[in-house]
């Protein structure tokens, strides 16, 4: 117990201290658009790994719920007269609502079944996004009024840059929180024996739903905040290819760990930002990394980093 | 009348194409478990090795063979070189390989060849065969008539051939079928190749009607894959099914519904019939034991 | 007075008659033992009970209300716990956590003050890891509390089990062989806990191997083969009945041991 609350604490404290120093040793404000970007991705990471890592349950379709969220900022101010912050809360009610009417029929899928469902649910998102375009620009995106608060226009990268990570910080306590109490603990057991969990009375259908709504709402938060701060949205943000994205920031940095979510968002998009310079070899290199890094470390790289930190202090 | 008919030829000959790649995720997830998700870039190798092995002037049945045999080089090494090494990984941490797989195979595509569209020669010509008022792509008879080869030639392999029946003992029971002496590894690596050739040889005979290049293949897994679990994933009459299914889905809805949501048929039938038979249309019920 | 009546319970897999026509009641405080040869269907019962597994035929009354066909969680809800024959416990989670879990519908367990971890959260966390705690001491496992479940031994695991079952405060409890892989002398603490139990008025129906740990704990015992009950009665009556040696050993192997 005291070893979990330290975690908990240190989990926040190094990010906190992370966000906090990082721009002294950026040169330029393209550094903090990346980092940003890093923050709006892990917000959204760090809500899936509530479903993947703690409930145990796979979505290939969570750009959906990111997408819900981008265009409820765009269109809802730009067609309905919606004032942007009310339209960042009417997605993230929207992403709700949808994930608890979906995901009764689908959680009571299981494996490879709930993977196809769930990416069935994103096709379908990004379809219509795609092909109501008086509504949403069609393929080409559109663009989307900058956020204002109490009158104050929330604009410019470095101002950015605190509010996502303001948001990633308050994400990551919120999820630290989960993970203490009856419905984290709910979930793992769920995770590792759905029969077990039933005979002692946990509502396997009703948690597992619980976790895929809280999973679009941070999902709908971060593709609110990615709208905002890049003041122009596509269909992309909501399509299969940024749902396989999110799931390999969660694997990649370690199933279940909130620490690891945050790592693989800042790994998967750091790395193609890095590895531009290689110009046409990029995807080449980005695959050979994502194979390599599963294969050397397959429990994620902060569970692996961790527990080879263990063995080295135990030698 | 002629209108459906159109519909059915068109919807068939895309499902053919499915069917394929549904019978090659089929295969490899007998044999090994792993839900391969590159399975649409063989689809895509099989394509475009041809394309420019033609256009470099090979002769197309030449170029063909090429094509399925660096598409089974490819499967062999991904099986050797990402599988393999992370076997008894998690299922989703293996789905992951495949997916940067995937990513890495088209990035090369891009690199190898280039980012254009490029279109084969149909087979036998381009001029439509009238069919009771549809007018049918002779190329479709290729598809279809290749699919068909295909499933046979497979179905004649694992019921009638030891190693045949070595794969099915693996998919039933991969420990029991180690116990028997099976050499499961090289099964394994058979099903890669296999998978690989078939997903090929659909890459092959589709190139004439829908073009290819080096990012068709993400969404040809999602269908395929789409395709694979309507029959009821693990279950190869359930994957030809599933495919043909699906295509005539697309092709119906977007004749008499609407095109722009074409796409949309397919995933909105798999999600009903999911809610409705969790274990696809053909997949057996299992009992979980505890 | 009867807590648990299952009657005339049948399931088949596929055709074959997993359990076919067996009915047994137990109550407050009783211990009833369900033994029979290895596939006789004593876990398919149980699972059938549990909500695991739905029946094909046959009624499950628990306190008098009909709970046939009621999902697992529902049954947990009135009262009806159980551990399995195959460790399912929660690998990823400490032993105290699994415990912790167990305690489940004795906890509130609302969503937003566990989102953003109020007071009440914090005190009932640690009422429940006190709860667990104890339990733990009861079943020998005190020093493991901290220790991920998946690393205990075989032996510490069934305990885990049994504690995890007791700590949802259940009236009736269901234990698939708590003393497999146990040792002479966990065999021994298993009895004493499970007479424990059900002194405090808990209806306890075991399914068990050990035969000795059986015929000293029950109270009545019920003997199945091949899915069907052959013989119930109290240890005594069992143990004389050659209709029960003979289920065990086979005819030739019944003769045998008369002789002996």
């Amino acid at each position: 117990m005291r070893v979990l609350a330290n975690q908990r604490f240190l989990t926040l404290a190094i990010l906190a201290v992370v966000i906090a120093v990082l721009p002294f040793v950026f040169p330029s404000s393209y550094y903090f658009r990346v980092a940003s970007l890093v923050w709006v991705s892990a917000l959204a990471a760090v809500g899936l790994n509530i479903l993947m890592g703690q409930a145990g349950q796979v979505s290939l379709g969570h750009a959906a719920f990111f997408g819900i969220g981008a265009y409820a900022v765009a269109i809802g101010p730009a067609h309905l007269g919606i004032p942007s912050w009310a339209a960042l809360l009417i997605g993230a009610l929207l992403s709700a609502v949808l994930a608890y009417l979906v995901g009764r029929p689908i959680l009571r899928l299981k494996g490879h079944y709930l993977a196809i469902a769930t990416l069935g649910l994103g096709v379908l998102v990004a379809l219509v996004i795609t092909t109501e375009s008086s509504w949403t620009g069609g393929p080409d995106g559109m663009p989307v009024e900058r956020l204002t608060l109490f009158g104050w226009r929330v604009s410019g990268s470095s101002t950015w840059y605190w509010v996502t990570g303001g948001l990633l910080l308050v994400g990551t306590w919120i999820a630290l929180n989960l993970d203490e109490t009856p419905t984290g603990r709910a979930f793992r057991a769920l995770h590792d024996s759905e029969v077990a969990a039933q005979v002692v009375g946990v509502d396997v259908a009703r948690f597992k739903l619980q976790a895929f709504v809280i999973a679009a709402v941070y999902a709908s938060l971060a593709g609110s905040a990615l709208a905002f701060m890049n003041g122009f949205i596509n269909p992309d943000q909501a399509g299969f290819l940024h749902s396989v994205e999110l799931v390999t920031m969660v694997v990649l940095g370690g199933l279940g760990s909130v620490l690891g979510s945050i790592v693989g968002a800042a790994v998967l998009i750091t790395l193609p930002q890095a590895l531009t310079v290689f110009q046409e070899y990029e995807h080449l290199l980005l695959g050979l990394i994502i194979i390599v890094a599963m294969i050397f470390m397959r429990n994620g790289i902060v569970p692996s980093l961790s527990s080879l930190l263990v063995r080295k202090a135990r030698s | 009348m002629a209108e459906f008919l159109q519909f059915l030829f068109s919807g068939l000959t895309v499902g053919a194409v499915y069917a394929l790649v549904a019978l090659g995720f089929t295969l490899i997830y007998n044999a090994s478990g792993v839900v391969n998700f590159a399975q649409g870039e063989f689809v895509m190798l099989g394509g475009m090795v041809t394309v420019f092995a033609a256009a470099a002037g090979i002769p197309l049945l030449l170029a063909a063979l090429i094509a399925i045999a660096a598409a089974v080089a490819i499967g062999l090494l991904l099986h050797r070189l990402a599988i393999e090494p992370a076997r008894g990984a998690s299922a989703v941490t293996l789905i992951i390989i495949t997916i940067g797989a995937s990513i890495l195979l088209r990035g090369l595509a891009a690199i190898v060849f280039d980012k254009q569209f490029h279109k084969l020669p149909a087979f036998t010509g381009d001029t439509p065969i009238d069919i009771m008022g549809a007018a049918v792509q002779p190329q479709s008879f290729w598809v279809l008539g290749g699919t068909a080869v295909v499933v046979l030639a497979l179905y004649v392999f694992l019921e009638h051939t030891i190693t045949g029946k070595a794969v099915l003992a693996t998919a039933a029971n991969r420990l029991a079928a180690r116990l028997v002496g099976i050499n499961t590894t090289t099964i394994m690596a058979l099903a890669f190749g296999g998978s690989a050739a078939i997903g090929a040889i659909a890459g092959i005979l589709v190139t004439p009607i829908t073009l290819t290049s080096y990012d068709v293949g993400t969404l040809l897994a999602l269908k395929g894959f789409a395709a694979a679990m309507l029959g009821g994933m693990g279950n190869p009459v359930g994957a030809v099914v599933g495919g043909l299914l699906l295509g005539l889905l697309e092709a119906f809805g977007a004749g008499y519904l609407s095109s722009t949501y074409k796409d949309a048929f397919a995933f909105l039938v798999i999600l009903i019939v999911l809610f409705a038979a969790p274990q696809g249309l053909f997949g057996r019920r299992v009992v979980e034991r505890v | 007075m009867i807590i648990l009546e299952a009657t005339d319970i049948g399931i088949s897999f596929g055709g074959v008659k997993a359990v076919d026509g067996v009915s047994f009641s137990v109550g407050p405080g009783q211990i009833l033992s369900i033994i029979g040869p290895n596939g006789a269907g004593k876990t398919t019962l149980f699972n059938v009970v549990s909500g695991v597994y739905t029946a094909g035929r046959g009624a499950i009354r628990l306190s008098g209300e009909d709970v046939t066909g009621l999902a697992p969680h529902r049954l947990a809800e009135r009262g009806l716990s159980r551990t399995f024959q195959n460790l399912q416990i929660f690998q990823r989670m400490t032993a105290c956590e699994n415990v912790m879990v167990g305690r489940h519908l004795r906890e509130r367990c609302s969503l937003l003050p566990a989102l953003f971890r109020t007071p009440s959260v914090t005190r009932q966390n640690r009422e429940t890891r006190a709860a667990a705690l104890a339990l733990l001491e009861d079943v020998g496992l005190k020093d493991a509390a901290d220790i991920p479940a998946g690393s205990l031994p075989y032996g510490a695991c069934k305990r885990l089990e049994i504690a995890r079952a007791l700590a949802a405060e259940p009236r009736v409890l269901l234990l698939d062989e708590p003393a497999a892989g146990c040792n002479a002398v966990e065999t021994e603490e298993i009895d004493h806990l499970i007479r424990q139990v059900a002194d405090r008025g808990v209806a306890v129906v075991l399914v068990e191997h050990d035969m000795k740990l059986v015929m000293k704990i029950s109270d009545r015992i019920l003997v199945l083969e091949r899915g069907r009950p052959l013989v119930e009665g109290t240890p005594r009556e069992v143990r004389d009945d050659p209709r029960v040696l003979e289920a065990y050993l086979g005819q030739h192997g019944a003769r045998e041991a008369a002789r002996a």
